[in-house]
């Protein structure tokens, strides 16, 4: 028990035989550190990594966001400009086109996802031949690097040597090399929404599927016993209870599609003209190309905020239906 | 006061670390021992001791090994220059020729090559930020003012003089243009490496065949030969595109369409310059009203639309280089807008290249006859502390002898005594086009903001010739407000008539 207790709380314990006056300079160096202080020597490299990469950036943006730093041009006296980066954005009808083109791309990818998703889903979840093996072939795209299903996207729509013009043509009898999917403005858009579902559709039907596998069973056995029709099951009991899971899948998409970037980049370049630019990429431009750093931290500020605030508005949403 | 050697600041961290490792130890162990009796805790302790004190003795060898090792390959370092450049053909050959300045000077060369997509945003960022990846780098030439005014490269003119090293030398365009800031003053910050400008080749064979001859004369009345004029190319295309040559269907030109980088201005402008496009005022410094969106430069943006609607293989939508040598070298198209610097390696080409390939000037507009320039400097990194052998490289490679095989193995020399030499247009097939397009470059802007005005125009012409939005008036008048917005961001005075 005592020793149980030395062990335990290392902080008081002593060694016996060994008077407090005789203990040596060495002897106390080698008594120990406390719970304490290791426990802060685990944590503090990681608070110093959350600090150094994290924290101090954030508010040395914050600090950019208000001066005319441009980093082409640092050979310029710095100043400060107070709230100018913030109205030059807000007043660009530039940024305001770019922001409708986001959001757009992301209503409308992540509507497509969760239909998909669902469906998808629905599917799995019943038990058939080949059941592991169909699962796995349709998680593999969200399992890829964005870059990657950028590069062999852009190979599958070429319009000449790009199967998936062929595949359009033996359907509707249009000429393979006629049209362009990533080159027209009128089929850009969909198509970085089309390729943005395809990858990440799987992603929505892993989180659905959790919701369907929570339902007990039950319920529909309790719905059988009343003679429910499978519709009336699907609509009384599957939906209402997945919702909550529907909604998670939304605000993870949605937060994720409005920071979408290297995918967009690769496929279209925001391209033709800046039909398919989002925000993100008109961030990178002005931050990375143009290299206005002040008006980029700013511009970063705003859309973090914003997404900041919507998604507190929606978890607020999600909590409620939750409670429900 | 000297600054600590690497191998001494690692055996520092290394001790300390260990210290730490002692104490962890120290801590732990009083835990463990607390329930033993003394004898068995002093034997115990001893134990660790000896333990620790080998521990010890073991890993500050191996640290102090570490150091002299580390050291070793720091020294050996010291021998190393490290060159920064795009990943193209022309990279290959300055590899090929740096073995020779390895085998004089001892001093090894590494080389750190970015595909062109990202050249501009690696090497800048390298630059902006201080970093030492680089010893010498060959910039591109609108980045020479960027480049002076925020003292990345050091400034060449006291070298110059030492060495004897006279601009005189080397073809004037490529000292302007690659060198030279404020333009056209005596002030160097990179010697002329890399002569390029915008170029184009031929189907030879298929301009030779006498019933595509015939053909085009019973269409045309005249002889099917290499455009002279933008209006001649147009035509040409137009009579390429979509005709079925050896049972394959064929398109008339190819050109530069671009978005994320430079590739549209870099097409764009050989049509504006010959049209009647200028960048500013030359009587008054950034006046660009009336000058970048005057009707001529309109009615030159219209003519590459309508070239890039008529004649272009479907999907070139955002094709640069790469783009254009895959459908010059796959068989597709007639003609092709590149750069000079692909040139050895297309005419290299086993399908293609040889008797196959021709090529010719950037065709002269109804006012002018001008093309675009490209190409690059080498300079000496600021930060680099190698300066004194990255200086000794660029002496190396501007002596006669070695520009003379820079241009054999396929590189473009600007020096003057390989280039005007009477041997020289017969030196190349593509060697008199060269030298001509040399006489009638235009650059864009550099001035240390030129990503922003490079990425406007990018923007604005995208819009118009790609995604047809709006008309070409709109998209150079807007292009004037973005500029002038540039310009007085930057402290310019823009003057507006």
């Amino acid at each position: 028990m005592d020793k149980m207790t030395t062990i335990l709380q290392p902080d008081h314990a002593t060694i016996p035989g060994v008077s407090e006056p005789a203990k040596s300079r060495a002897a106390r160096r080698v008594h120990g550190l406390s719970d304490r202080t290791i426990a802060w020597l685990f944590v503090a490299p990681t608070i110093a990594l959350l600090l150094a990469i994290n924290i101090f950036p954030l508010v040395w943006m914050i600090r950019l966001s208000f001066t005319s730093l441009n980093l082409s041009m640092s050979y310029l006296p710095l100043r400060f400009v107070g709230l100018d980066n913030f109205s030059d954005i807000l007043n660009d009808e530039d940024v305001w086109f770019r922001l409708q083109t986001t959001a757009q791309f992301v209503i409308c990818s992540v509507a497509m996802q969760v239909v998909i998703g669902f469906g998808l889903a629905l599917l799995i979840n019943r038990q058939f031949r080949g059941h592991s093996f169909w699962t796995t072939i349709i998680l593999l795209p969200m399992m890829l690097s964005p870059a990657v299903v950028g590069n062999f996207w852009t190979l599958l729509l070429q319009p000449q040597i790009g199967p998936f013009n062929y595949l359009i043509s033996m359907f509707t009898g249009v000429p393979p090399s006629s049209f362009s999917m990533t080159g027209q403005v009128a089929l850009a858009p969909w198509t970085i929404v089309l390729v943005d579902t395809w990858m990440w559709a799987p992603y929505v039907m892993l989180i659905c599927l959790a919701g369907l596998r929570s339902i007990p069973d039950y319920i529909y056995e309790a719905a059988e016993v009343d003679r429910a029709s499978a519709w009336r099951q699907f609509w009384s009991i599957t939906l209402p209870m997945t919702v909550p899971f529907l909604m998670l899948a939304v605000l993870f998409r949605a937060i994720e599609n409005f920071k979408m970037f290297d995918m967009v980049n690769l496929l279209t370049s925001g391209g033709p003209g800046s039909t398919t630019e989002l925000v993100s990429i008109t961030l990178k431009r002005a931050a990375f190309e143009k290299w206005r750093t002040g008006y980029s931290s700013a511009l970063a500020i705003i859309l973090f905020v914003a997404v900041f605030g919507a998604a507190n508005i929606y978890v607020k949403a999600l909590n409620k239906v939750k409670q429900r | 006061m000297p600054e600590p050697s690497p191998a001494a600041v690692r055996l520092v961290l290394h001790s300390s670390l260990l210290k730490l490792g002692f104490r962890v130890l120290a801590s732990l162990r009083q835990g463990a021992l607390s329930g033993l009796d003394a004898s068995t805790r002093e034997e115990t302790d001893m134990r660790t001791f000896n333990w620790l004190r080998s521990s010890a003795a073991t890993t500050v060898l191996g640290a102090a090994l570490l150091g002299i090792f580390g050291g070793g390959e720091a020294a050996a370092q010291g021998k190393q220059l490290t060159l920064c450049w795009a990943a193209w053909d022309p990279a290959n050959a300055l590899v090929e020729l740096g073995k020779d300045f390895t085998k004089q000077s001892g001093i090894e060369m590494k080389y750190e090559f970015v595909p062109w997509t990202s050249y501009a945003d690696r090497f800048l960022n390298e630059l902006n930020s201080h970093g030492k990846l680089c010893d010498l780098i060959i910039g591109d030439s609108q980045w020479i003012g960027g480049a002076a005014e925020n003292k990345w490269y050091v400034k060449l003119n006291d070298f110059f003089d030492k060495e004897h090293i006279s601009m005189d030398d080397f073809v004037p365009a490529t000292v302007v243009g690659y060198s030279q800031w404020p333009k056209n003053s005596a002030n160097y910050w990179a010697l002329p490496a890399m002569a390029d400008a915008v170029g184009w080749t031929y189907r030879k064979d298929w301009f030779s065949r006498p019933d595509i001859q015939s053909a085009f004369k019973a269409k045309y009345g005249r002889d099917l030969a290499p455009p002279k004029t933008y209006d001649e190319l147009k035509q040409i295309a137009e009579f390429f595109q979509g005709r079925e040559i050896d049972g394959k269907k064929v398109y008339g030109a190819y050109i530069f369409t671009e978005r994320g980088s430079e590739g549209i201005t870099m097409g764009v402008t050989n049509v504006l310059y010959n049209y009647g496009f200028s960048y500013d005022n030359p009587k008054k410094p950034y006046q660009m009203q009336g000058i970048v969106n005057s009707a001529e430069a309109a009615k030159g943006l219209e003519f590459y639309k309508e070239l890039y609607k008529c004649c272009t293989a479907p999907g070139m939508t955002n094709a640069y280089m790469q783009e254009g040598l895959d459908a010059f070298k796959s068989g597709q198209v007639a003609m092709q807008m590149n750069w000079f610097a692909f040139f050895p390696g297309l005419y290299k080409d086993p399908n293609v290249g040889g008797d196959k390939i021709g090529f010719f000037v950037n065709p002269a507009g109804p006012n002018g006859h001008f093309t675009q320039l490209g190409g690059q400097g080498i300079s000496v990194v600021a930060t680099s502390d190698r300066k004194d052998d990255a200086l000794a490289y660029i002496k190396w490679f501007a002596q006669p002898a070695v520009q003379q095989k820079w241009w054999q193995i396929g590189g473009y020399s600007a020096l003057k005594a390989v280039v005007d030499a009477p041997d020289f247009p017969k030196s190349a097939a593509f060697a008199p086009q060269f030298l001509e397009s040399m006489g009638i470059v235009k650059d864009f802007w550099a001035e240390p903001s030129y990503a922003q005005l490079l990425l406007d125009m990018q923007k604005r012409v995208h819009d118009y010739v790609v995604a047809d939005k709006g008309t070409a008036q709109q998209a150079l008048d807007l292009l004037v407000k973005d500029w002038t917005k540039v310009f007085k961001e930057q402290g310019k005075q823009v003057a507006s008539q």
